[in-house]
C-alpha cells in the first residue's frame, strides 16, 4: 500500500528509534503534523520558538548520545534554527533537523514563507538535502541519521517540500546505507598507534588533553584505563569535561583561557602531548607560537581536518577515539612496565604539578555581604552530591561552573563551546530532562543568557519537567564587563543590563516556583529548597557584578602567561582611583 | 605555491555550491574553476586551481574529502600531469594589422574562428604560459573581448604508479 510523504516521515522516524521530536508547526508542514498527532510512538514537544527546539534537540543528543530531532516550518521556522545548527556543527552534536519547504513548483518564486533552506544551512551543517521526490524520502532520512551520528557527528538538515509530504509512494525502510563519498576511518593506523605507545612509555612529562570527541565516541573507560596504566595526568577541554572523572587524582580539570594555573603550566612544560578527540581551539592554545613548546604531539581524531589544522602533530592518528585507545591500551599493557613503575617514572612530574597547584589553587573570597558566583556553584556541587546533568549558558557563569562543578561522568555536562551561544543552556536542560525525566537536571545560567530563550519556561511548566534553574544574576554581561575592565579602561559599553525583570514574578507568571537569594547567608537555604521542590524551579541568586573570572589567558597571550587576579590598576579603580590600562591595539590580540 | 586539484563529485545539484562555499568560508583562493560531467553521468569532475602553502593545501584536500558528495580528491601537482586551457580572444584589427594578427595566430598554432571587417576571433588551446604569451602579443593590437575556460588537467599515464607523498590514512580510498 502506498503511503504519503508525511506517513513515510513518521514511519522512518519510528524505524530510527526516535522517541521525541522538538519543534513548531507552520503552513507547509501541516500534513506532517497531521500524521504526527495521530500516532503514539513519537512524543512531540511544542517549543515557543524554533531556536528553543534546536537547542532542546542538542541537549537531548548530548545527554543521550542519540540524534536529537527538530521539526520546523519553512522560511522563518528554518531561519530560527540556524543558530542551533551552527552550534551543533561547531560542537559536533548529532542533530537531524527537518524543515518544511514550499511546494516544488513554487521553489524559487519568492513564495510565502520561502527561504533557501539548503543554501542558508550549507555552511553550518555536516550535510543537507532538499527532497524533491517522495520516492527518495525514506532513503534520505536513513542517510541523514547515519551521517549525523557517524564519524565526527554533526547536524544534518532535510528539507521537505509541501507537495512531497502529500505525494504517495511505496514505503520500505532501507536497512543499510551505502554512500560512496562518505566512509569515516574508524580503526587508526596500527603503525602510528605503536609509535605513539612507544613515545608514551618513554615520556617523562606527558599529559593527556581530551576533547569532546572522547565523549561522542563513548571512550571514557578506555581513557581512564590509558591514564591509569600509564599514570599520565588528564586535562579536559570545555567540551571534554566529564570524559574523565573530575575527582580522580590524575584529573587536572579544564585547560585553556580560564583553565587552572597548574593545568596550563603543565601543558606549557609537557614533553609529550596526547591529544584525544580535541581540535586545538584558540581558547585552548592561546598564542600558537608559544603553545606546548617542548612537546612531541600525538593527535587522535576521527576528523582528518582537525589534525594539523592549527597545530602540528608528530604522530597523527585518524580514527575513532574508542577504537584507537583500546588498541593502544593493549599495546601498552604488552610492553614492559607496570603502573607502579610508571608512577615512579612520573613522580617528579606529578610533584611539579602539585607544587603549581599549591602555589595557585582556584580561589575566591566569600564575605558576608555579596554572593560570589563561585560560592553558589560550589554549594550546588556539594548539595547535589556531584550527581547531576548540568547545562550551562555562555559567559562567566559557564567558566565558574566548568571550574567548580567537577563532573564525573560523560554526557552530564551540556554546554555551548565552539559557537558560544548564549541562550543555549535552558532549552538544552529541557532536552536532557525530556530524555531523563527522573534525573536531576541543573541549568546554571545568568540573567543575560537566560533572557535569550526564557519563553521555553512554559514548556517546562506544561510538561512538568523539573529543571532546576540556578540563575547567577549579576545584572551585567559579566564576561564583556570583565574584558572592558581589563582592556578598555572600564568603559562599560552596553554591558550593564540596567532594567531587569523580576525573575521570581516571571517564574510565577509561567506557573513555576521562583526563589530569590540576595545575601550569602540565603544561598544555601534557597538552593536546598529549590532542589527539594518536585517541579521546575527558577532560583534568582544575586551575585557580585564585579567578580572576575581567573585564571585568564588574555586573548592572544601565551598559555603560561596567566592573569591570576585583578591587576593593580583595576584594584585601584575599584577603590575610586583612575581606571587606566593601556591596550596595545593589535598586539597579539586574537579575534576575540 | 599553485596547485591543481581534481575533485570527483556526485553529479547532484548543490554540490558545486558546497565545494565553492568551502573555499570562501575558509578564506581559500580559487584561481580558476572548471566543471563538467565525466564518462559516468552520475559524477562530475571539478578542476580547481588554488594557491597556498603546504599546510593550507593539506587542509583544502582534507576539507574537500570531508564533503559527503565528494568521491575522490587528487592534487595533480604532486604527480606528473598535463594541463590545458582554451581562450577565445576577439582582437580589433585595423586594415594594417590584419596580416600581423594572422601571423601571430599561426606562430601559436591558434585558429581564427570568426572574422568581421574590424575583428578576428582567435581560438587558442595550450598550457597557461602559451595562452598568456599569445594574449600578450595580441594586446598591442587591441583586445576587445577575452574569455578563458579555466584550466583542466589530467595525470600522465606513465607515472601513474608513482606513490603519492601523502599519508595514506588521510585519503579516501
Amino acid at each position: 500500500m502506498k503511503k504519503t510523504g508525511a506517513e513515510i516521515f513518521c514511519e522512518s522516524l519510528r524505524h530510527e528509534g526516535v522517541k521525541t521530536v522538538f519543534g513548531l508547526p507552520g503552513g507547509v508542514v501541516l500534513k506532517i503534523f497531521d500524521v504526527l498527532c495521530q500516532q503514539k510512538d513519537i512524543q512531540f514537544i511544542l517549543t515557543r520558538h524554533e531556536q528553543g527546539a534546536a537547542h532542546m534537540a542538542e541537549g537531548y543528543a548530548k545527554a543521550t548520545g542519540k540524534a536529537g530531532v527538530a521539526l520546523v516550518t519553512s522560511g522563518p521556522g528554518m531561519t530560527n534554527i540556524v543558530t542551533g545548527l551552527a552550534d551543533a556543527y561547531m560542537d559536533s552534536v548529532p542533530l537531524v533537523a527537518f524543515t518544511g519547504q514550499v511546494s516544488t513548483d513554487l521553489i524559487g518564486n519568492d513564495a510565502f514563507q520561502e527561504a533557501d533552506n539548503v543554501g542558508i544551512s550549507r555552511p553550518c551543517t555536516k550535510h543537507n538535502v532538499l527532497v524533491k521526490d517522495v520516492n527518495d524520502l525514506a532513503q534520505t532520512i536513513k542517510e541523514a541519521f547515519y551521517i549525523a551520528t557517524s564519524g565526527r557527528p554533526g547536524p544534518v538538515l532535510v528539507d521537505i517540500p509541501k507537495d512531497v509530504s502529500i505525494a504517495k509512494a511505496d514505503f520500505k525502510y532501507p536497512d543499510k546505507v551505502s554512500l560512496r563519498g562518505y566512509n569515516p576511518t574508524i580503526g587508526g593506523n596500527k603503525y602510528q598507534i605503536k609509535q605513539a605507545a612507544e613515545e608514551i612509555m618513554r615520556a617523562k612529562k606527558p599529559i593527556i588533553y581530551v576533547g569532546g570527541g572522547a565523549i561522542f565516541s563513548d571512550a571514557a573507560d578506555e581513557l581512564r584505563e590509558l591514564a591509569e596504566i600509564t599514570q599520565i595526568p588528564v586535562t579536559m577541554t570545555l567540551m571534554g569535561l566529564g570524559s574523565f572523572p573530575g575527582s580522580h587524582p590524575l584529573s587536572l580539570g579544564m585547560l585553556g583561557m580560564h583553565g587552572a594555573y597548574w593545568t596550563n603550566m603543565a601543558m606549557h612544560h609537557c614533553d609529550l602531548l596526547i591529544a584525544v578527540g580535541a581540535r586545538f581551539d584558540d581558547r585552548v592554545t592561546g598564542k600558537l607560537s608559544e603553545f606546548c613548546p617542548e612537546a612531541r604531539v600525538v593527535h587522535i581524531d576521527i576528523d582528518p581536518t582537525s589534525i594539523k589544522k592549527t597545530f602540528h602533530a608528530h604522530i597523527p592518528i585518524v580514527g575513532d577515539v574508542k577504537t584507537v585507545l583500546r588498541e593502544m591500551n593493549v599495546i601498552l599493557r604488552s610492553m614492559d612496565g607496570n603502573p607502579a613503575e610508571m608512577k615512579a617514572l612520573k613522580a617528579p612530574w606529578m610533584k611539579q604539578i602539585d607544587d603549581w597547584k599549591k602555589a595557585h589553587p582556584l580561589s575566591y573570597k566569600q564575605d558576608d555581604k555579596v554572593v560570589k558566583p563561585q560560592f553558589v556553584v560550589e554549594k550546588l556541587y556539594e548539595l547535589t552530591k556531584h550527581e547531576a546533568i548540568v547545562a550551562t549558558d555562555v559567559g562567566q557563569h559557564q567558566m565558574f561552573a566548568a571550574q567548580y562543578f567537577k563532573g564525573n561522568r560523560p554526557r552530564t555536562w551540556l554546554t555551548s563551546g565552539g559557537l558560544g551561544t548564549m541562550g543555549f543552556g535552558f532549552p538544552a536542560a529541557i532536552g536532557a530532562q525530556v530524555a531523563f525525566p527522573d534525573r536531576l537536571v541543573l541549568c546554571i545560567t545568568s540573567e543575560g543568557s537566560f533572557q535569550m530563550n526564557l519563553q521555553e519556561l512554559v514548556v517546562a511548566a506544561e510538561h512538568k519537567l523539573p529543571v532546576k534553574i540556578v540563575l547567577l544574576n549579576n545584572g551585567v554581561h559579566g564576561m564583556v564587563r570583565q574584558w572592558q575592565d581589563l582592556f578598555y579602561e572600564g568603559r562599560y559599553s552596553a554591558s550593564l543590563l540596567g532594567k531587569l525583570p523580576d525573575f521570581v514574578k516571571l517564574a510565577d507568571a509561567y506557573g513555576i516556583l521562583g526563589l530569590r537569594a540576595e545575601k550569602p547567608g540565603e544561598v544555601e537555604s534557597v538552593l536546598k529548597e529549590g532542589l527539594k521542590h518536585k517541579g521546575p524551579v527558577l532560583m534568582d541568586i544575586h551575585t557580585d557584578p564585579f567578580e572576575n573570572c581567573y585564571p585568564m589567558i588574555p586573548a592572544g597571550g601565551a598559555q603560561h602567561e596567566m592573569m591570576l587576579e585583578d591587576p593593580p590598576e583595576l584594584k585601584l579603580a575599584r577603590k575610586g582611583g583612575p581606571h587606566k590600562r593601556k591596550v596595545d591595539e593589535g598586539e597579539g590580540v586574537l579575534p576575540a | 605555491m599553485e596547485h591543481i586539484i581534481s575533485v570527483l563529485v556526485e553529479n547532484k545539484f548543490g554540490v558545486l555550491a558546497r565545494v565553492a562555499g568551502l573555499f570562501s568560508a575558509r578564506g581559500y583562493n580559487i584561481e580558476s574553476l572548471s566543471v563538467a560531467p565525466t564518462l559516468d553521468p552520475t559524477t562530475s569532475m571539478i578542476t580547481i586551481v588554488t594557491v597556498g602553502d603546504d599546510r593550507i593545501i593539506e587542509q583544502i584536500m582534507k576539507q574537500l574529502n570531508k564533503v559527503v558528495e565528494v568521491l575522490k580528491v587528487v592534487d595533480l601537482t604532486e604527480t606528473h600531469f598535463l594541463d590545458r586551457e582554451t581562450a577565445l580572444i576577439k582582437v580589433h584589427t585595423k586594415p594594417e594589422h590584419r596580416d600581423e594578427a594572422i601571423r601571430i595566430a599561426d606562430i601559436f598554432r591558434a585558429k581564427i574562428v570568426d572574422s568581421s571587417s574590424t575583428t578576428y576571433t582567435v581560438e587558442i588551446t595550450g598550457d597557461v604560459d602559451k595562452v598568456e604569451a599569445l594574449i600578450n602579443l595580441l594586446k598591442p593590437l587591441g583586445i576587445k573581448e577575452l574569455i578563458r575556460t579555466g584550466r583542466i588537467a589530467i595525470s600522465r599515464e606513465t607515472t601513474r604508479t608513482a606513490s603519492p607523498r601523502r599519508e595514506p590514512a588521510l585519503l579516501k580510498s
